[in-house]
């Protein structure tokens, strides 16, 4: 028997259909990066218009409207609340895989079930907790409710690279005397390096592109850049060419934190995978 | 255990990296947190003329040396949700707020809002008397006014002159629903994608129930009689509702039920449908070179009516400020900045007459210049906003405000899901009987709410 994989037409057949998915995903970014290039008159026509002279226009406008408030505090959240998920996750995920005790599994499903509540219904009693004790459009906030967003994925995810790592390595470390923060950065860490990596990657695009808490909790001072982005969003007139510029501006740092990231990611995300 | 040798100071490099993008977006969040105390926090809705505002704000901050402006330019939806929900808890995070005449007499009523009356009066030259009776009005609670309007809208017929023309027919001066429907049969070209007319189908209290809204006033029927009894299901109320839904199902654009204001805009901007009948700002959006293709081809005739002597809808976008704001002298200062005559004069000559914000004040329909750049439609504009008033629009009386809108807290959500019904029967999901069985139940639970209180 042949499977799919092996046989030369199969094979083909496969390639083709990969690529077929792949440009069914990435065409809706491509016309958005096109868009963002147009003249508003070029932007939205029937049939579309794929040749057009290109123009920066849409980008300075975006640019004038005081990006840079935004982008820093988006820059600010993100990492200020990632950074806070791998301090406090890395030991949590090593505790609930390669040192577990009595109750762990109680402990992950209690992580996961902080994520069963739909934001939306939490979100009148989140506004008021903010407005009381001062943290109303304060990035802080954000920070404090994108770490909690994110920490129950990033234990889950960690752990399953923890698991991975061989317990002979571990009890040879212990065998040598090493403490536990030793262990821990020197011997464990290392190896799980791509994985935390690509955990971090995950935590960064959330908070990047979380929407919900931001539009509700800041105002003038807090707001981040999907708020920002929302802003180019109008009942009223045809401004495609625009949101388009703002959509790409605000999706470019992940883009290429991505990008760069991507070789870690892969290894990370097929680490559970292939042994 | 062994090192491999130079690892170490590589990994650190990331680790020095992030500290300092830390350590700078960190200073710029710091300083974010301590904003003067003479900061003006102003929450608008992002619609074009809005931006033209943030624009020329500079100005403003210049004549008042010492007050910053700070806008917070939010969609339509997120705009409503988050200023409703920081002015009735007091929230405090805006000075200036952009509401319009469907929250206006509700929140003044709660006492979330800043009476202006008083310093309308004492700001000599501001003209209260020079806004459109009919806008101060639906922005006034028990004589005062509690919002000031920016711009202000009803709705009207837009159709191509050159296809009537070409197919002989006249578009009347008044024109009836009857006349309307005849006419979008007749121009309709399937093969040549031309839709008779475009109409709104899109579910949202704001969206397709506005416009149908004004059909069913114009057919006699209510969503309330005057003892809060739902009347979605009356011989009047069924035949609007058969009405649009069979207009806009043979003779209206593609893909009707998912279409809203933006998305008819484009279509009627590109050529493919006949007529429009929409909110009066449309005609900038259609005489915009920028943006449209049927530039000077288009007429613009009322609200087509049946019963009733005029049917167009009133909305107005304004600015109020929350009963908590502390800086009060200064909040008015900006409102009376953005809603004065000079501000309407400094956008004509700065960005365009095409560009001023219409619909608030006689005096702009005065200005020569105004009248010139929007003469295809700045006289139907004002009409259709001078007649948008309830006697005028509907056949009974109702125990509520507004003409496209049932001016009470509950309409959001019950209009949000009778416009779900209405865009399932335009989409020929269901009937209209079933549409509105649907709705009559959801408007009757509302409705029994308000008899208990009575």
């Amino acid at each position: 028997m042949t499977t799919i994989g092996t046989s030369r037409l199969g094979r083909s057949a496969l390639t083709a259909f990969t690529w077929l998915i792949a440009v069914l995903f990435i065409f809706p970014l491509l016309w958005m990066v096109l868009t963002a290039f147009k003249q508003e008159a070029d932007a939205y026509t029937d049939p579309p218009r794929l040749f057009f002279a290109p123009t920066f226009e849409q980008f300075a406008g975006v640019l004038e409207r005081g990006f840079l408030p935004y982008l820093a505090n988006s820059a600010f959240v993100t990492l200020a609340s990632t950074l806070a998920v791998l301090l406090l996750g890395i030991p949590a995920a090593y505790a609930l895989s390669l040192a577990p005790v009595k109750g762990t599994g109680n402990v992950l499903g209690f992580f996961l079930s902080t994520k069963m509540l739909p934001i939306v219904a939490a979100i009148i009693p989140l506004y008021v907790i903010s407005q009381n004790i001062g943290l109303l459009d304060n990035v802080w906030a954000l920070v404090i409710l994108y770490t909690g967003m994110n920490i129950p994925l990033a234990i889950w995810m960690m752990r399953s690279f923890f698991l991975e790592v061989p317990k002979e390595m571990i009890e040879a470390a212990r065998v040598d005397g090493a403490p536990l923060p030793t262990l821990l950065y020197r011997v464990v860490l290392p190896v799980v390096a791509p994985g935390i990596a690509a955990t971090a990657l995950i935590c960064v695009i959330f908070s990047w592109t979380e929407f919900f808490y931001a539009v509700n909790l800041t105002a003038a001072r807090a707001g981040t850049v999907p708020v920002y982005l929302s802003g180019f969003i109008t009942s009223e007139g045809l401004y495609w060419a625009q949101l388009s510029a703002a959509a790409l501006l605000a999706s470019l740092p992940v883009m290429i934190v991505g990008w760069i990231a991507q070789n870690h990611l892969v290894r990370g995300l097929s680490m559970g995978a292939v042994k | 255990m062994f090192r491999v040798p130079g690892r170490r100071q590589r990994r650190r490099l990331p680790l020095v990296l992030l500290a300092a993008v830390l350590a700078l977006t960190g200073c710029a969040g710091a300083g974010a947190l301590g904003a003067g105390d003479r900061t003006l926090v102003v929450a608008i809705v992002a619609n074009p003329q809005m931006n033209d505002a943030i624009e020329l704000s500079g100005r403003f901050e210049r004549e008042h040396p010492g007050v910053r402006l700070k806008f917070v330019s939010l969609p339509e939806n997120q705009a409503r949700a988050k200023i409703t929900a920081s002015t009735a808890t007091e929230g405090g995070e805006f000075d200036v707020v952009m509401i319009s005449n469907y929250e206006t007499p509700q929140w003044a009523a709660n006492g979330w809002l800043e009476n202006l009356q008083p310093y309308i009066d004492s700001s000599p030259g501001y003209d209260g008397d020079d806004f459109i009776p009919s806008i101060r009005e639906s922005l006034s609670h028990e004589g005062s006014m509690y919002a000031v309007p920016f711009y202000g809208e009803s709705s009207f017929l837009a159709y191509r002159k050159d296809l009537f023309e070409q197919a002989g027919l006249t578009m009347p001066e008044r024109p009836t629903w009857q006349q309307v429907a005849e006419f979008a049969a007749k121009l309709d070209d399937d093969a040549a994608g031309m839709a008779g007319i475009c109409l709104r189908g899109k579910p949202g209290w704001g969206e397709s129930l506005a416009p149908f809204t004004t059909v069913v006033n114009t057919f006699g029927g209510r969503w309330f009689d005057q003892d809060w009894n739902a009347r979605l299901t009356s011989p009047e109320f069924r035949a609007a509702a058969e009405f649009y839904v069979n207009l806009v199902r043979e003779h209206g654009e593609v893909g009707a039920s998912s279409a809203g204001f933006s998305e008819c805009g484009t279509r009627y901007a590109q050529g493919q449908a006949a007529m429009w009948y929409d909110a009066t700002v449309m005609a900038g959006t259609n005489e915009d070179p920028a943006s449209s293709k049927v530039v000077g081809k288009s007429g613009y005739a009322p609200a087509p009516v049946r019963d009733t002597a005029s049917s167009g809808w009133l909305y107005t976008w304004s600015l109020a400020m929350p009963a908590v704001t502390e800086h009060k002298q200064a909040a008015w200062d900006f409102m009376r900045w953005m809603t004065d005559k000079n501000f309407v004069r400094t956008v004509g000559e700065e960005f365009g007459w095409n560009r001023v914000p219409p619909g608030c004040r006689q005096s702009t329909y005065e200005i020569p210049e105004y009248r010139q750049a929007a003469e295809a439609y700045a006289q139907p504009t004002l009409d259709g906003i001078r007649a948008a008033n309830q006697e005028s629009t509907m056949t009974e009386p109702v125990p509520y405000p507004g003409i496209q809108f049932v001016g009470i807290p509950e309409f959001q959500d019950l209009g949000t899901r009778v416009s779900q019904q209405l865009s399932a029967a335009i989409a020929g999901q269901i009937s209209v009987d079933e549409a509105l069985r649907q709705s009559q139940e959801y408007a009757e639970t509302v409705g029994e709410a308000y008899r208990e209180t009575r």
